[in-house]
């Protein structure tokens, strides 16, 4: 038996199917083609669209899912789905401003209450998830409910106003040459870099990936799984809280029924960007990409005048669509 | 020709009466195991043998009701898979233990990772990409394996070529032992005899193998000698190249006692 070396044919040097190392690379394609194509349809639909300031206003009106969307796509990596998103995002606004109007709180510590109000859920999440060993859908079912009952109960379902301009800042705009930009939309951009940066290039970042796609594997290996599936919720329900911080900074108040849509829209995106729902693969760009395609088509069918419903239905369209070609494309590469 | 004396062979790993119940099961009844260096040493068993018992607790998924393990003549005790690996003791299991989606060298490192020196790895905790994939081709080119990108996803290799990764995982980080669970068990012929090869070049770089199998023509083609679990204990050693395949089978499964064998079919 001297086969042996020679035998063992190096692998197709082309083979097809994701190189993810290259990191923006085939995986993020197919989001980007899409919100290309949806730019240009919409820029022959209305003469409004291609503009900067119309742009600016997608980027500021998708702000809140999109940094919702960061948390999601972390949990959705780890083979996890969190339904609580947008409803923690509204209970971490209704604290921030509540602690600001009613307890006289000062502003920066308010915002640290909401935010660790929202990581504290995720906690929970995340130990019923890993101590109790409940299926992530049913947890954050769970705790979709209970969060919105306790937003609905502790702002009496009112809105909050009169807020401090320190809540509102990040809703405050400068200027790049002849075009205003919200400061929501560097923030934004900045935790997509960051999350970017973590999982790709440290150990922290790629276990994540790697739990997401065998979990049993990690726990061989000596990755403390548990752990990291512990820090991806609670680290998503921080995020929800920075995006309530900047839900609360674009309408100006603290809204208990903020969030409703923005549950499954944070989910969309994290589909349509190409993040594969059973773990393990897909770009955190392509989340930032596909809540940018959601917020095109909701700009530009607003601006043909259409009604909001068929934006919805336009949406969910979107989303099998996503999905379909996602296992197409998976399905050829083998 | 001089007489030179026979040095006894040096004992990499003993195992002396190891007892594992289950419940009302007794998985282990008081085995015996004795690896030396520089071997290729066959498990081999029927079913409910207590083999995968055994294997579990050298590997340090289980730790033993009973009995002690030694390592290099040092008595340990492994609460974890962890444990026995930080004593350089290396499992390949079954289902690999690998993460397909991820690239090869990713998987080679996978809970070793590198970070880069300096400030990089220690405030930003970088990863040191290109010295892993440095590390993953030298690695592999020491074992013959020959994949060209180490970069590529492990799902895009043949099963074979998946195992072999798992194999020069192990043989890259293993100090003194590596198990190796059912390797060939879903390959075919020739992807089966490559593994196989490759398992020979780790023997040969050094490392002391365990090889648990139930394929009786691969175990023959590799192994030193090979030891028979029976009814959670060890019923002998054998030596591959004084007995057949149906008479070790017979041992296996009791028909053969090991008392009525000649005695250089023994390897003990």
């Amino acid at each position: 038996m001297s086969a042996g070396a020679s035998n063992m044919k190096a692998d197709k040097p082309n083979a097809p199917g994701p190189h993810w190392p290259a990191g923006l690379s085939v995986a993020v394609l197919g989001p980007v083609i899409a919100l290309v194509l949806a730019c240009a349809f919409f820029a022959t639909q209305s003469d409004r669209f291609l503009s900067g300031s119309n742009f600016s206003l997608i980027l500021q009106q998708e702000a809140v899912v999109g940094v919702i969307a960061i948390g999601q796509t972390l949990v959705i990596l780890t083979g996890g789905i969190d339904l609580s998103c947008g409803m923690l995002m509204a209970l971490g606004g209704i604290i921030m401003t509540r602690f600001t109007t009613t307890l006289g709180m000062p502003p920066l510590l308010a915002i640290a209450c909401g935010i660790g109000a929202t990581a504290l859920f995720g906690l929970v999440n995340g130990l019923l998830v890993t101590r109790i060993r409940l299926p992530s859908f049913i947890v954050t079912l769970g705790t979709m409910n209970i969060a919105f009952a306790a937003t609905q109960l502790y702002s009496g379902a009112q809105t909050v106003t009169d807020l401090p301009p320190l809540l509102t800042r990040l809703g405050d705009t400068f200027s790049i040459g002849s075009t205003e930009f919200a400061w929501s939309t560097v923030a934004m951009l900045a935790l997509y870099g960051a999350a970017w940066f973590i999982l790709r290039e440290t150990a922290a970042g790629r276990h994540v990936y790697a739990v997401g796609n065998n979990p049993e594997a990690t726990r061989l290996v000596g990755i403390p799984t548990q752990r990291v599936l512990l820090v991806v919720y609670v680290v998503a329900g921080a995020l929800y809280g920075v995006a309530s911080l900047l839900s609360v900074a674009r309408t100006g108040v603290g809204d208990p029924n903020a969030g409703q849509t923005d549950n499954l829209d944070a989910i969309t995106a994290v589909v349509l960007g190409g993040t594969s729902l059973f773990g393990g693969r897909g770009v955190i760009v392509g989340s930032l990409v596909g809540a940018l395609v959601v917020g095109v088509f909701r700009n530009g069918l607003t601006l043909m005048g259409v009604s909001s419903i068929y934006q919805v239905l336009v949406t969910g369209v979107l989303v099998i669509l996503a999905v379909t070609a996602d296992q197409l494309s998976r399905r050829g590469a083998r | 020709m001089s007489a030179v004396p026979n040095t006894p062979p040096r004992v990499v790993m003993k195992a002396t009466a190891l007892v594992k119940r289950y419940g009302q099961v007794v998985a282990l009844d008081g085995t015996d195991f004795e690896l030396r260096a520089g071997e290729i040493l066959a498990v081999i068993g029927d079913n409910g043998a207590g083999k995968s018992s055994l294997i579990k607790a050298l590997s340090g998924a289980t730790t033993p009701d009973s009995g002690s393990i030694e390592l290099d003549g040092v008595v340990t005790r492994f609460r974890s898979p962890i444990d026995a690996r930080r004593a350089g003791i290396e499992t390949v299991y079954q289902d690999l233990a690998v993460a397909p989606a991820m690239t090869i060298a990713e998987n080679l490192f996978l809970g070793r990772e590198m970070r880069r020196p300096g400030w990089r790895g220690s405030v930003l905790r970088m990863l040191d990409k290109r010295r892993m994939i440095e590390e993953s081709v030298a690695r592999l080119a020491e074992l013959k394996v020959g994949i060209r990108s180490m970069s590529q996803a492990l799902e895009t290799l043949s099963g074979g070529q998946r195992q072999c990764v798992a194999v020069a995982r192990a043989a890259a980080f293993a100090k003194h032992v590596v198990i190796m669970d059912e390797p060939t068990a879903a390959l075919g012929v020739k992807e089966g005899g490559m593994v196989l090869e490759l398992i020979r070049r780790v023997r040969d770089r050094g490392l002391a193998v365990v090889l648990i199998s139930h394929n009786m023509p691969h175990v023959f083609e590799v192994a030193d000698r090979i030891h028979v679990a029976r009814l959670g204990k060890r019923a002998t050693v054998l030596n591959p190249k004084k007995i057949g395949m149906s008479d070790t089978v017979a041992v296996m499964t009791g028909a053969l006692r090991p008392e009525d064998l000649p005695a250089d079919a023994l390897a003990h």
